[in-house]
């Protein structure tokens, strides 16, 4: 693996970029690891990269049904924040808000973090409270958040109309100056990148077809669509798709798999300067470095793994993103698509140990978990390696859903990316 | 988006008359106090989600009102069959039928 800096940057320059080479190893899977990964998006990647650094484990294979980082990661509005209300949340984001900062650094690999501020819009006297309650829960939690009066907000964000008489008028907005954006592939590829110098095998076009256990229960390895292979740990990682790889194993999961959709216009020159989310209208937008606005929509309403969505949720998020933005009405979109996000009924994700022996979960990220890359991946590499959780991620287990101690982020923001 | 047949008013309706409630055939116990945290988790969190045939319900909220049960595959979102409540979930071998 070569290092990015300036002097291989000009070397490079000089002889026509020729010599950067193949930027991770693309492997034969082994009969054996001591660790396997189902899914090579953002968290598994993640974990196997915090499982060799931190943890000494380098003999581990992620496992991916098609191409790296070609599943949620390399589909959503890139959102990062950690604004969120409960304790746990606010623990698991701002650990990861945290890693963000140096990732680049800690990777060698730009991921493009850009802290140009999230701004959560209030429409009405319900979102004006709860956002407030929000801010001062987040102080409390050392979480930066403020609150901005519709005058603040249009400061903060020329291109918002904050007139009093449109459909969802602006009410004040709630602003996490510590949030932003970054590049998703680049966050898989930096990942992949390191993991593989340190030894992990990233296997890709290998999907997980069965989870093998002994007579006593404890996970043995997987079957995959290139053979058989033995692992005394698995972690599952696979968001939309963990429904079905658990019930390999016999575990039956909280969870429900829907579409949800993102879109990007044409590019054109900087004209919005930070990231603005509407939880009523379900419209999320910002500019990306090469010029187009980057929205998000909402979920279709119903289970599906179509990896498509319908059109009419995208027409009413367009509609809203008018509304609030006029300067927009005549902008051409490009492209649209859609991925497959895990739900939780809290709406809080799954870092946890599982009822079969060496078979450990990380899903229910939704709608809003690549802002968590990082830190999940952190604490998961703890889970696997230490056979427990973290401290940070100890309340997001699968027992909560016994026990009543649920994370009610969904009370807390009906829906959140 | 979808186009639902709603087995009541025997129409084929946009997608968008219709609110989706979930999971079909969960049954709610008559005596939820009584009920084991186990058994309440299954009833209450637990879900099918399968990539594949999904029995669901449907409300046909814009149009007769009324709720109804779903067969649909979840890959390719077709609607393999409707039938209204209370009729009883289809057998295994009828869902495989439908499937051909
Ligand atoms: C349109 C959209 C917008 C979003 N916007 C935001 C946002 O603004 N901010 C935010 O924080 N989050 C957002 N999210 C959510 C975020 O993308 C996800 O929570 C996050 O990327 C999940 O990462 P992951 O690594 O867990 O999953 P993924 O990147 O989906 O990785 C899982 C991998 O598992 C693989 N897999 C599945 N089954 C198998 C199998 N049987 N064998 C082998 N491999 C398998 C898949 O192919 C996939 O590559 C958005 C999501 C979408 C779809
Ligand atoms: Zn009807």
């Amino acid at each position: 693996m070569k290092k990015f800096n300036v002097f291989s940057l000009a070397r490079e320059t000089l002889r026509g970029h020729k010599g950067w080479g193949k930027q991770w190893d693309n492997p034969e899977p082994k009969k054996q690891y001591d660790v396997i990964i189902v899914g090579a998006g953002g968290h598994g990647l993640g974990t196997a990269y915090y499982l060799a650094k931190e943890h000494g484990i380098t003999n581990i294979a992620v496992l991916e049904k098609g191409w790296l980082g070609g599943g949620n990661t390399g589909r959503n509005t890139t959102i990062i924040r950690s604004n969120y209300l409960y304790d746990e949340s606010a623990g698991l984001y701002n650990h990861s808000l945290k890693l963000w900062e140096t990732l680049s650094q800690e990777l060698d690999y730009n991921v493009m973090f850009s802290q140009r501020g999230v701004m959560m819009l209030a429409h009405n006297v319900h979102d004006v409270q709860s956002a407030q309650r929000h801010v001062h829960a987040n102080r409390l939690n050392g979480v930066d958040n403020q609150w901005l009066t519709p005058q603040q907000a249009k400061e903060f964000c020329p291109p918002l109309n904050i007139s009093k008489d449109i459909r969802y008028p602006v009410m004040g907005a709630a602003l996490q100056k510590k949030g932003g954006t970054a590049r998703h592939d680049a966050v898989a590829w930096g990942y992949a990148r390191k993991a593989s110098a340190m030894g992990v095998d990233i296997i890709q076009n290998c999907e997980v077809t069965g989870i093998n256990r002994s007579p006593d229960g404890k996970v043995t390895g997987v079957e995959t669509t290139r053979g058989t292979i033995g692992a005394k740990q698995v972690g599952v990682v696979a968001a939309g798709h963990t429904s079905v790889l658990m019930e390999m194993a016999g575990v039956r999961m909280p969870l429900e798999s829907y579409p949800l959709q993102a879109l990007v216009s044409e590019p054109v020159k900087p004209c919005f300067p930070c990231v603005v989310m509407s939880n009523a209208v379900h419209a999320y937008i910002s500019q990306s470095d090469k010029g187009e606005l980057v929205i998000g929509a909402g979920t279709d309403s119903y289970v599906s793994y179509s990896q498509t969505g319908s059109l009419h949720i995208l027409q009413h998020t367009l509609d809203a993103i008018i509304e609030l933005y006029p300067i927009f009405s005549r902008m051409k979109m490009l492209r649209t698509w859609g991925g497959i996000v895990d739900v939780t009924p809290d709406r809080s994700p799954i870092l946890s140990k599982t009822p079969v022996q060496g078979l450990y979960v990380n899903c229910g990220w939704g709608t809003g978990g690549f802002k968590a890359t990082p830190g999940s991946a952190n604490v998961f590499a703890h889970t696997i390696a230490r056979d427990e959780p973290h401290k940070i991620n100890a309340g997001f287990n699968l027992d909560r859903f016994k026990t009543g101690r649920l994370i009610d982020e969904a009370a807390a923001a009906a829906v959140a990316h | 988006m979808l186009l639902i047949h709603c087995p009541y008013c025997e129409d084929d309706r946009p997608e968008l008359e219709f609110a989706n409630a979930g999971q079909a055939h969960v049954v709610r116990p008559s005596h939820m106090s009584e009920m084991s945290d186990e058994d309440f988790e299954g009833m209450f969190f637990i879900r099918d989600n399968p990539k594949g045939v999904n029995l669901e319900r449907w409300r046909h909220i814009h149009g007769c009102g009324r709720f109804f049960n779903a067969v649909r595959h979840t890959v390719t979102d077709k609607f393999l069959k409707v039938y209204r409540a209370g009729e009883p979930r289809p057998t295994d071998a009828e869902l495989a039928e439908l499937l051909k």
